[in-house]
């Protein structure tokens, strides 16, 4: 099912006054995709998903499913699935209790089932006939997320992936319209959350449930999602496949958040389309304004050469910092810039060493003062 | 050494507060076991000679003592149900609910707690009298249904209670009630016991306001009924015979509490809930 938000505003009234979690957020999610909402804490990510949920009304625009406006819609009516970071299983009920909790316990998904038995009311539904399908539902996600062994146990006795899979399956047993994970791999430990990862993706792929998921772990969205919407102080940055979204940021926070080392950012300026970083000439012959500007390169976009073959751009190594497969290499320019810059292990370079840099087409991005993107090439 | 030391006096301590506790238990025990002359002696006896085991088929005879524990059953039993359903409603709103007021509210409650029940008592006698309730059940259940204790701890319980939980249920479809019933109350339900018990308690052992409601023999709940049955016109009382009733009394709470202590011991340990 396709989700559309159409100029969607949250407020929340507070002691301290009146608080835009998200502002004017308009934004269409395929059927059927795996999208991720990213963003520090705080940027109205969570918000966003508990509107699609039903739990937040909207102060203001509408929300649709499909062609179908669910603004005014209660969630049991909205008929959405949602898996919570700690987990929200009932620790009182057994596993089977849990997944069959809403089956059983909410009055839209009985009436659902019901007509289903029945063939749209033609055959009576006897309450063995009912209870037989409910467990064989209850079994039937139990397989897809391989948790049948632990049907009878208290969600206390299982570790917190387990756990994770229960939350997962009482979700999607209810065969929502939309899936919606909030942050539900940041209690698990790391090993244990790229597994899961992996299992979302697959038991998403499997069952073609339109998925939202939020996340402040960007490796986790650029990994899992196949478009992601980055989100800060309400407002959305940026919507696009994550590759793209990297590798063309729309603003200066968007390069800035994504990217496992950080960006480097110069303070540089435009002078009759030549963009210059102190004295060193970077690029040239681009349509930009003359006045202070932000240039931001990635640093996998950065190579190291020989002195001489760096066409005038040299930096001095300051520092090598090793971590499993690549090493950062961390240097000044001449003019006392910092910057970074990724190596495969066993160069022979030292601290010291003077390298020449070559930047690769399409990596320098420059931005204005107000933080929006103005070139890159 | 010091710690050994901290350990014995600690003891010591705990020694001296079990007997503190189990003295009057055991002079009742063994007063209800004593002759009428026994009962009397200066200086008193320890133990009786001979265990007089009539005493206490004399104490339900003499008076109408199955009247009177009849009476505190039926109030007992009312107050704890009704005063259980105000609990659980109100700490639910006071813990989840949002509604205008909520503070103030849940305020007034607590400061209630902070009130003297005997500071009330005149002011609910003559609201009572001008109800025209004298010597009625209702003015004996009804002043005991709202607990604000039990109010604040089963709220604290609650809001205890992850509120992912709550959200969940909602996306599962489930109403407030309906929360309340499949999620609330099993989990919470060691602290409701223990409220449940409290109030038996406090209704069980309720002395002042009963005597001043009823002068009806017939309404006299067993706190009361025991102060005067055993009493002669004379001013002589038959202690042995109100040790006797006294015990009889005593025993079913005694067994309520054996019974359920899992339950309230659970309801006070436990200071988490993870979901």
């Amino acid at each position: 099912m396709q989700v559309r938000f159409d100029a969607v505003t949250k407020q929340f009234q507070t002691k301290k006054g009146c608080i835009t979690a998200v502002d004017h957020l308009s934004l269409t999610i395929g059927s059927g995709k795996l999208i991720g909402f990213l963003g520090p804490s705080g940027c109205g990510k969570t918000t966003s998903l508990f509107m699609i949920s039903g739990i937040h009304p909207l102060t203001e625009g509408r929300i649709l499913f499909d062609e179908t406006d669910v603004t005014a819609l209660s969630p049991e009516k909205r008929g959405v699935g949602m898996v919570f970071q700690n987990y929200a299983l009932y620790p009182h009920l057994s596993v089977r209790e849990n997944i069959e909790f809403p089956l059983v316990n909410s009055r839209e998904m009985k009436k659902r089932l019901m007509e289903e038995l029945s063939d749209g009311g033609k055959r009576s539904v006897s309450r063995k006939r009912f209870k037989d399908s409910v467990a064989e539902r209850v079994h039937e996600v139990a397989r897809l997320v391989e948790i049948s062994e632990y049907l009878d146990r208290k969600p206390s006795e299982l570790s917190g992936g387990q756990q994770q899979r229960v939350a997962i399956a009482r979700a999607i047993v209810k065969r929502p319209s939309i899936l919606l994970l909030d942050e539900p791999l940041s209690n698990l430990d790391a090993r244990l959350r790229v597994q899961t990862r992996e299992e979302i993706r697959s038991i998403q792929r499997r069952t073609g449930i339109t998925t939202v998921f939020v996340t402040h772990d960007q490796e986790e969205a650029l990994n899992l999602c196949d478009e992601i919407a980055i989100m800060k102080n309400g407002v959305l940055q940026q919507y696009g496949a994550p590759q793209d979204v990297y590798d063309n940021p729309a603003n200066l926070f968007v390069a800035e958040f994504l990217g496992g080392t950080k960006i480097n950012l110069f303070e540089a300026r435009a002078e009759a389309g030549i963009v210059f970083i102190g004295d060193l000439k970077i690029r040239g012959d681009i349509p930009v304004a003359d006045g202070r500007v932000t240039l931001g390169i990635r640093p996998e976009n950065l190579l190291s050469c020989a002195p001489e073959d760096g066409g005038g751009l040299t930096a001095r190594v300051e520092r090598l910092i090793r971590l499993g497969g690549v090493t950062t290499v961390e240097a000044v320019l001449p003019g006392g810039e910092s910057l970074r810059l990724m190596k495969e292990n066993g160069s022979t370079l030292k601290p010291g060493d003077t390298i020449g840099l070559k930047i690769l087409p399409g990596a320098v991005c420059l931005f204005a003062e107000g933080g929006e993107k103005i070139w890159q090439g | 050494m010091s710690i050994r030391i901290l350990k014995i006096i600690n003891y010591l301590l705990l020694i001296l507060i079990v007997i503190s506790v189990l003295v009057p238990f055991f002079w009742m025990l063994s007063t209800a076991l004593k002759s009428e002359n026994e009962a009397l002696m200066s200086p008193p006896q320890l133990l009786p000679a001979t265990p007089h085991f009539e005493n206490f088929v004399l104490a339900l005879t003499v008076a109408p003592f199955l009247r009177y524990f009849l009476n505190t059953l039926i109030v007992s039993v009312s107050v704890v149900l009704l005063s259980t359903i105000v609990t659980v409603l109100a700490s639910f709103a006071f813990a989840r609910l949002e509604f205008r007021g909520k503070n103030a509210l849940f305020f007034i409650v607590l400061a209630s707690m902070m009130i003297p029940q005997e500071m009330l008592i005149i002011t609910n006698f003559m609201t009572v009298a001008k109800l025209g309730w004298m010597n009625s059940y209702q003015a004996l259940i009804l002043p005991y249904c709202v607990n604000a204790f039990n109010i604040f701890l089963l709220r604290q319980t609650i809001l205890q209670i992850p509120e992912d939980l709550y959200t969940a249920a909602r996306i599962d479809g489930l109403g407030n009630f309906r929360y309340l019933r499949k999620v609330v109350l099993p989990i919470a339900k060691p602290t409701i016991l223990t409220t449940m018990l409290l109030s038996l308690i406090w209704i069980w052992n309720t002395y002042a306001w009963p005597n001043l409601i009823t002068t009806n023999d017939d309404l006299r709940m067993i706190s009361n009924g025991l102060k005067y049955a055993f009493t002669q016109t004379s001013g002589f009382v038959r202690y042995e015979l109100q040790m006797a009733a006294a015990t009889l009394v005593t025993v079913p709470l005694i067994i309520i509490f054996v019974c359920l202590r899992k339950y309230i011991f659970a309801g006070m340990s436990k200071a988490g809930l993870k979901g």
